[in-house]
C-alpha cells in the first residue's frame, strides 16, 4: 500500500501548499474535504425541495414539468434544476478526493476504521441519489438509465420477472413505478444524510461547514456556471425507440458503458470487489496498534481537560472508583484512542518540574511516558553548546526538524505536538536545558490528529488550558507548522531563529523567567506557511 | 486582507473548477446505440406445462386422507422447460431452452434479449414449446415490419392475449 500511499500523499502536499498560497489555510478546500462533501450535500437538499414543488410524477408529467423549470421558469427552478446537478456533481469529486486524501495521509487505521468504513457506504448512497435523480427527468437519459440499471440488477438471480419487462415497450410502462422512484430518490438522500452524521460519531469537533470565504466562492461558482450552462433534459423518452447518442453525466453514470462493455456480471464483481475491498483497507495488511492512553487514578483529579481535547471521543468521565475527594476519573476507551498523546498535552498533572520519581501524569501514553519525554529532553541537551542552543520538540507528521542537519538542535519526538504539555517549554528554559525551544508540527488547517496543532496554538496563546505560563520569554520559543515538504522553510526559519538567540543579552536562568509582556500579545512567535 | 494576486488565483481555481464540472457532465457524448440501427428486444415470463399430467386419486387414496384434504387428483409441481426459437429474415438468431425458475421447477420460464438488427424490411418468426411434446412447437408467429432506424421492436408473448405481440 505504501508505494500507492507515499507518491498520493506528496501530491496533495504539493498541491496544498498551492492552494495555502491562494486560499490561506483557513479557506484552503484540500483542509475540509469533508466539510465541502457536506455543504454541497446542502445545497443539493435546498434545491431539490424548491424543483420537487414543481415537479410533477408521472407520464409524460415528470419529463413536461422539468421542461418548464428549465424553459419558462429558468430564472428560478431552472438555476435551482442546475444548481441541484452542479453541486451533486461537485459533491463526488468532493467524497472521493476526501477519500484519497485520508487514505494518502494514513488516516483510516486502528480506531478510524469506523469513520473508514461508514465513509465507503456513502459511496453507494451518493451514487444511487444521482442514478435516480437522473432517472426523474425521464428523458432518453432517464431511459437509458433505466434499462440499463434494471437489465444490470437482473443479472442476480433474484428477481421473479425481469424487472427491466418494466420498460420493454410503452404498455409495459407504470406509473406507479415513478412513485417508486420519486421515493426513492428522497429517501436515498435522507438515509445519506444519516450515515454523514453516524460517520462523524467517533471524532470530536468535526469540521462539517467550510469557512465561510469558501462557502460564499463556492455557491458564486455554481451559479455562475448554472447561469453559463444551464442543466437541459434530452428528448422526451420513448420506449419505442433506443437512446441513441447520450450527453452522459460521467461524475454518476461511468459505470453504464463499464455494465455494456464489460458485462453485467463483471461490474457486480467491480462494485462488490471492489466495496470489500475498500471496506478491508483499514486492516491491509494488519498492524499492531500502539497501546492506548491509559490514566493512572492517583495521578488524576477530575478536571476533564482530557476528554475536552480528546480528537476522537476517546476518554470519558466516570464517578470515581478509588475514593480520593474528586467526583469524577477519566477513562479512555482503547478501542477508539490513536494513541495521539493529545490528552497527556491536556492533563495539567503532567508536569516536568515533579520530582523524577514523581512523574507521571493523569493519563500517559504507555510508549511515551512524560518521564520519558523529559528524560530525553535532559539527555539530547548534552552535547548542546553555545548561545543558539535548541531543543526541538515535533511531531511524527510534520516536517522532522532533526534531518534538517542544523547545528546545536536536539530533537524530541512526540505523537503529535499536541501532546507537548507548554510547561515543558517552561521547564527546558528555567533549567537551562536550551536557549529556544521550537515546537513544530502539521501545516496550519491540518493536522494528522485533526486538532493537535490548533489546541498547541490557543495553549501558547494563553486562550486554552494548560495555558503557556507568562514568565517564558516569547522571544526564545518558535512555533512552526510545516509538512514534510516544506524542509527548506523549517530550515530558513529555525536558521533566523537561531541568529535572534545569539542576539539576545547573556543572561542566566533567573533572568529568562521574566514577565512577558503583559499577556497583551499571543506570546509566541509564529510562521506562516502561507505567503 | 487578500492580495490581488490571491484574487486572481482564487478566480481561476473555481473556474477551473467550474469547467471541470461543467463539460464532464455532458461530455464526452457516447454512443449508446447507432441511431442508423435498429433493435428487437425479446422478453417473456411464462409457465409451461406440468412435466407429467395430473393424476385421479384412487377411491381408497382418498379415503386414506383427512376430510380437509381430499382433492381429486395430484398434478406436478414442476414445469416442463420451454423450447424457444427466433428467426430473422430465415435465419435462425436464438434457439434456447429455456428451464423453469424456483427451488422446484415450478416458476415461469423466463428471457430477455438485446438483438441489434439493421433498419429496413424485415420478417420475424417466433416459435415455442409449452407443452410435454418433445418434437414441434405450439406457438408459432410470423411477422413483417419495416424497422426505422432508432426503433426498439419488442416481441412478448402472453397466451391471454393471444400469442406472441410485436409492439
Ligand atoms: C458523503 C460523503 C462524506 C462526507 C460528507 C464526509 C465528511 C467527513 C467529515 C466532515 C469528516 C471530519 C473531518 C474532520 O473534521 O477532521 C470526515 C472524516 C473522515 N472521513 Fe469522511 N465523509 C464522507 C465520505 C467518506 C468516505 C467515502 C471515506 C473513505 C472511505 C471517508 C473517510 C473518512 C475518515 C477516515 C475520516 C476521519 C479522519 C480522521 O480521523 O482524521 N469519508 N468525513
Ligand atoms: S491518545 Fe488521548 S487524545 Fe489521543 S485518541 Fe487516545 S485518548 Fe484521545
Ligand atoms: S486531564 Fe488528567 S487530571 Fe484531568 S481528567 Fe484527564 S487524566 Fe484526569
Amino acid at each position: 500500500m505504501e508505494f500507492l500511499k507515499r507518491p498520493m500523499k506528496f501530491a496533495f502536499l504539493w498541491l496544498e501548499g498551492w492552494f495555502d498560497r491562494f486560499f490561506g489555510p483557513k479557506w484552503n478546500p484540500f483542509y475540509c474535504l469533508g466539510a465541502l462533501g457536506y455543504y454541497y450535500f446542502w445545497i443539493v437538499a435546498a434545491s431539490g425541495i424548491y424543483i420537487f414543488i414543481f415537479f410533477d410524477t408521472g407520464i409524460p408529467q415528470a419529463f413536461t414539468s422539468t421542461e418548464y423549470m428549465t424553459h419558462d421558469q429558468w430564472y428560478l427552478a431552472g438555476i435551482m434544476r442546475s444548481l441541484h446537478r452542479y453541486a451533486s456533481d461537485a459533491m463526488v469529486v468532493m467524497v472521493l478526493m476526501h477519500l484519497c486524501r485520508e487514505f494518502a495521509f494514513d488516516r483510516y487505521r486502528g480506531g478510524r476504521w469506523f469513520s473508514w468504513v461508514t465513509g465507503v457506504s456513502t459511496l453507494w448512497l451518493v451514487f444511487s441519489a444521482g442514478v435516480t435523480g437522473y432517472w426523474l427527468v425521464w428523458d432518453k437519459l432517464a431511459q437509458y438509465i433505466a434499462i440499463a440499471s434494471t437489465e444490470w440488477l437482473d443479472w442476480l438471480p433474484i428477481f421473479g420477472e425481469p424487472i427491466a419487462r418494466n420498460f420493454l415497450a410503452s404498455s409495459h410502462f407504470d406509473g406507479r413505478f415513478f412513485t417508486l422512484l420519486v421515493f426513492m430518490h428522497i429517501a436515498i438522500p435522507l438515509f445519506l444524510l444519516f450515515i454523514m452524521w453516524f460517520h462523524l460519531q467517533r471524532i470530536s469537533y468535526a469540521k462539517v461547514n467550510p469557512a465561510r470565504g469558501l462557502a460564499v466562492g463556492t455557491l458564486a461558482m455554481l451559479f455562475v456556471l448554472s447561469l453559463v450552462k444551464p442543466a437541459i433534459s434530452h428528448e422526451m423518452a420513448n420506449l419505442a425507440e433506443v437512446p441513441g447518442v447520450l450527453n452522459m453525466d460521467w461524475f454518476y453514470l461511468w459505470a453504464y458503458p463499464m455494465i455494456e462493455h464489460l458485462g453485467p456480471g463483471f461490474m457486480w464483481a467491480f462494485a462488490g470487489g471492489g466495496t470489500l475491498l475498500l471496506i478491508l483497507v483499514p486492516w491491509l495488511p494488519p498492524k499492531k496498534r500502539r497501546p492506548a492512553a491509559v490514566v493512572d487514578l492517583k495521578n488524576c483529579n477530575g478536571c476533564t481537560r482530557c476528554v475536552t481535547d480528546c480528537p476522537f471521543r476517546a476518554v470519558n468521565m466516570q464517578p470515581r472508583t478509588d475514593g480520593a475527594p474528586f467526583r469524577e476519573e477519566a477513562v479512555v476507551d482503547p478501542s477508539m484512542c490513536v494513541s495521539c498523546g493529545i490528552c497527556v498535552g491536556a492533563c495539567p498533572t503532567a508536569m516536568p518540574f515533579r520530582r523524577a520519581s514523581d512523574l507521571v501524569a493523569g493519563i500517559e501514553l504507555p510508549d511515551l511516558s512524560v518521564a520519558h519525554i523529559r528524560a530525553q529532553a535532559h539527555e539530547a541537551a548534552v552535547p548542546l553548546n553555545g548561545k543558539d542552543r535548541i531543543i526541538a520538540f515535533g511531531c511524527d507528521h510534520g516536517c522532522d526538524a532533526a534531518k534538517l542537519g542544523i547545528n546545536n538542535l536536539a530533537f524530541v519526538p512526540l505523537r503529535c505536538a499536541g501532546m507537548l504539555l507548554p510547561s515543558f517549554i517552561d521547564y527546558v528554559l528555567s533549567k537551562n536545558l536550551a536557549d529556544g525551544v521550537v515546537v513544530s508540527g502539521c501545516r496550519e488547517g491540518e493536522c494528522h490528529h485533526r486538532i493537535g496543532n490548533v489546541w498547541v496554538d490557543g495553549r501558547l496563546a494563553r486562550e486554552r488550558d494548560p495555558q503557556l505560563r507568562r514568565r517564558v520569554p516569547v522571544e526564545r520559543l518558535l512555533k512552526n507548522w510545516a509538512a514534510p515538504t516544506d524542509r527548506r522553510q523549517l530550515f530558513t526559519e529555525i536558521s533566523a531563529f537561531q541568529a535572534r538567540l545569539r542576539d539576545l543579552p547573556e543572561d542566566d536562568a533567573a533572568t529568562r523567567l521574566t514577565l512577558v509582556n503583559g499577556g497583551k500579545t499571543d506570546g509566541t512567535e509564529t510562521s506562516e506557511t502561507a505567503a | 486582507m487578500m492580495k490581488p494576486a490571491q484574487i486572481i488565483a482564487q478566480a481561476t481555481v473555481y473556474a477551473l473548477f467550474a469547467l471541470g464540472i461543467g463539460v464532464l457532465s455532458t461530455r464526452p457524448s457516447y454512443t449508446h446505440f447507432d441511431p442508423a440501427r435498429a433493435l428487437i428486444k425479446v422478453s417473456f415470463a411464462h409457465g409451461g406445462e406440468p412435466v407429467t399430467a395430473c393424476r385421479k386419486r384412487s377411491r381408497a387414496e382418498l379415503k386414506a386422507l383427512a376430510a380437509n384434504m381430499r382433492k381429486a387428483s395430484i398434478c406436478p409441481r414442476q414445469r416442463v422447460a420451454l423450447r424457444f426459437e427466433l428467426s430473422l429474415d430465415n435465419t435462425v438468431i436464438l434457439s434456447e431452452t429455456l428451464p423453469p425458475t424456483g427451488w422446484r421447477g415450478d416458476g415461469s420460464s423466463k428471457i430477455y434479449r438485446r438483438i441489434p438488427t439493421t433498419a429496413g424490411r424485415h420478417t420475424i418468426v417466433a416459435k415455442l414449446r409449452d407443452s410435454r411434446r418433445d418434437q414441434g412447437f405450439d406457438h408459432v408467429s410470423r411477422h413483417t415490419i419495416t424497422l426505422v432506424p432508432g426503433q426498439s421492436l419488442s416481441i412478448d408473448f402472453k397466451p391471454a392475449h393471444g400469442g406472441f405481440i410485436y409492439e
